[in-house]
């Protein structure tokens, strides 16, 4: 299969791989895909606290299209706000990419994997505030 | 590596033998005459120029037939292996179908057996697709079971095109012996390449190609058992050249190259066979020296050294084509087909879906040098050591966590 331009150089220089503290309060993660699929995306945000994505990092298995799409989607959410880079679409990246019709999964999990990230991150906001009541009505109940 | 190594190889570099093989140069030698010079139609009865590309034919059957130890009179030349494997299995199938209509193969055979039998499925008649062992290689006890007296044939491929096993075809002659069976055997990616003899296989039918051993494409043949004789039904009717079994005018310069790439490989398989399983050992002693959770794919032991399968963990096939991109090689990974599906090859080994994904097919030939083999090991290890470096995979199992415990989503 030949590669479009945009494809090869995110893969030969792909931006933004790494991991965050998957644990930290202000770090978002999504991991979607399956290995028997043949990609498995793992996206990361960190979020400040008023709502801006400061970071983003990414790791990927899968074919060239697929590390493409991640390492481009964490370019393009950095410094934007969440409900901005929620409304990244698919068809962005595919276009973006020149993705061919049999490669546009890439582009949808990349998609997935950023509202992933984005709705771990507000799941955590939202019951870091109730965890502590939560561990006590836990704790209550087991014994 | 230095760089006075690497000087001297060509890039990019051919790791695809299993696909095709250069023609070798005395071959197309060989072949030249008889495009210009020797151009008559080898089925001319009443000139010289006839007579001419006849004896040239007919020689160049006498080799094919040298080649796996059947006589000339039991060959008969075809355009390559499909049409030899659609010809043997329709052909012996149809014309045997009042008495028996069932045919054995295995799931692991090549694409064109899968799909003869699949079109004789909807002709009427029982195919039983039998699994394979982990290592690639039929159960002889299954295969016995799998046998009726209705079982007019059973096909069973030589060497795997895909893992290069080897499957144990003297037994499974015997065995389709006893059975009144007849055995058509697949050995496009085996002749040339092992010794192969169709009296002591007790093999009635074999196809063989012309391209995968160094010689022309376009061309192949189709071993048909004379003592005790099988009979077909011809696929394509004409003017019954080939014993009424193939109609049409023989190509004659394709002929007298498959000949000449018949005699070259049998001259030469000792010395080829050694050296090409020197660098395949050498190739696959530096890759498990230096990278971990590489599986091979297929039997360690009863295999076609040329033909190395690896599973390289937790990195996807498709984006290490990439990144080798001077390598020419073949993916079990199914992002380079249309399908997306991984291959039925090594799912039939048992091989879990996300290890199917990450393997690769190396092909080791005649051409093949020493530092072509240093290059590409150099070239794998550092892009599966980078591609690792961005697997979540290879992090979680870093991080001890089973990937099976996790609940993956489906898309």
């Amino acid at each position: 299969m030949a590669y479009g331009e945009k494809v090869i150089d995110h893969y030969e220089n792909p931006r933004n791989i790494g991991a965050m503290d998957k644990s930290a309060a202000n770090v978002g993660t999504g991991l979607v895909g399956a290995p028997a699929c043949g990609d498995v995306m793992k996206l990361q945000i960190q979020v400040s606290a008023d709502g801006i994505i400061e970071d983003a990092k990414f790791k990927t298995f899968g074919c060239g299209s697929a590390i493409a799409s991640s390492s481009l989607i964490t370019e393009w959410v950095k410094g934007k706000s969440l409900d901005e880079a929620e409304n990244i679409k698919n068809t962005q990246i595919a276009q973006h990419l020149a993705l061919p019709p049999v490669k546009i999964h890439c582009s949808v999990l990349a998609e997935d994997a950023i509202k992933a990230a984005i709705a771990d991150f507000r799941g955590k906001a939202a019951t870091v505030g109730g965890r502590a009541a939560q561990n006590v009505a836990a704790e209550a109940a087991a014994e | 590596m230095s760089a006075e190594a690497k000087k001297n190889i060509r890039l990019p570099i051919y790791m695809d033998y299993q696909a095709t093989t250069p023609t070798d140069e005395r071959v197309v030698q060989a072949m030249l005459p008889y495009f210009t010079e020797v151009f008559g139609n080898p089925h001319s009865r009443s000139h010289s120029f006839g007579w001419e590309a006849e004896a040239a034919v007919e020689d160049a059957r006498a080799k094919v037939a040298k080649l796996i130890g059947a006589s000339p009179k039991e060959v008969i030349f075809t355009s390559g292996a499909t049409e030899s494997n659609n010809l043997a299995l329709k052909g012996v199938a149809r014309f045997y179908k009042d008495r028996k209509d069932e045919i054995v193969t295995l799931i692991t055979e090549h694409k064109c057996v899968l799909d003869a039998c699949r079109h004789l499925e909807e002709e009427g008649f029982k195919v039983t697709y039998l699994p394979v062992q982990q290592n690639g290689i039929v159960d002889l006890e299954r295969l016995r079971e799998a046998i009726t007296e209705r079982t007019a044939i059973v096909s069973v491929m030589t060497v795997n095109n895909e893992i290069g096993v080897i499957q144990p075809m003297a037994e499974i002659g015997t065995i389709c012996r006893e059975k009144g069976a007849f055995l058509h055997t697949d050995a496009a990616q085996a002749a040339g390449k092992i010794p192969l003899d169709v009296d002591a296989m007790h093999i009635d039918l074999m196809s063989i190609s012309g391209h995968k051993m160094y010689g022309p494409k376009g061309i192949g043949a189709l071993y048909v058992r004379r003592k005790p004789r099988v009979r077909l039904q011809a696929l394509i009717n004409g003017g019954g050249q080939e014993r009424g079994m193939r109609s049409g005018t023989l190509p004659t310069p394709l002929c007298v190259g498959f000949g000449k790439a018949a005699e070259i490989a049998g001259d030469e398989m000792g010395a080829d066979a050694e050296r090409i399983r020197m660098l395949s050992e050498r190739f696959l002693d530096a890759i498990n020296t230096r990278l971990p959770d590489v599986v091979l794919n297929g039997d360690r032991e009863r295999r076609y050294p040329g033909n190395l399968n690896l599973s390289f963990s937790y990195v996807e096939g498709e984006s290490l084509m990439m990144g080798m991109r001077d390598i020419a090689v073949s993916s079990g990974s199914a992002c380079t087909s249309a399908s997306l599906e991984p291959s039925y090859v090594l799912r039939a080994l048992g091989v879990d879906e996300e290890m199917a994904h990450t393997s690769i097919r190396f092909g080791i030939g005649r051409p093949t040098t020493e530092a072509e083999v240093d290059y590409t090991v150099e070239t794998v290890v550092k892009h599966v050591q980078k591609l690792r470096q961005m697997s979540p995979l290879w992090e979680m199992v870093q991080e001890g966590v089973d990937l099976k415990s996790i609940r993956w989503s489906d898309h």
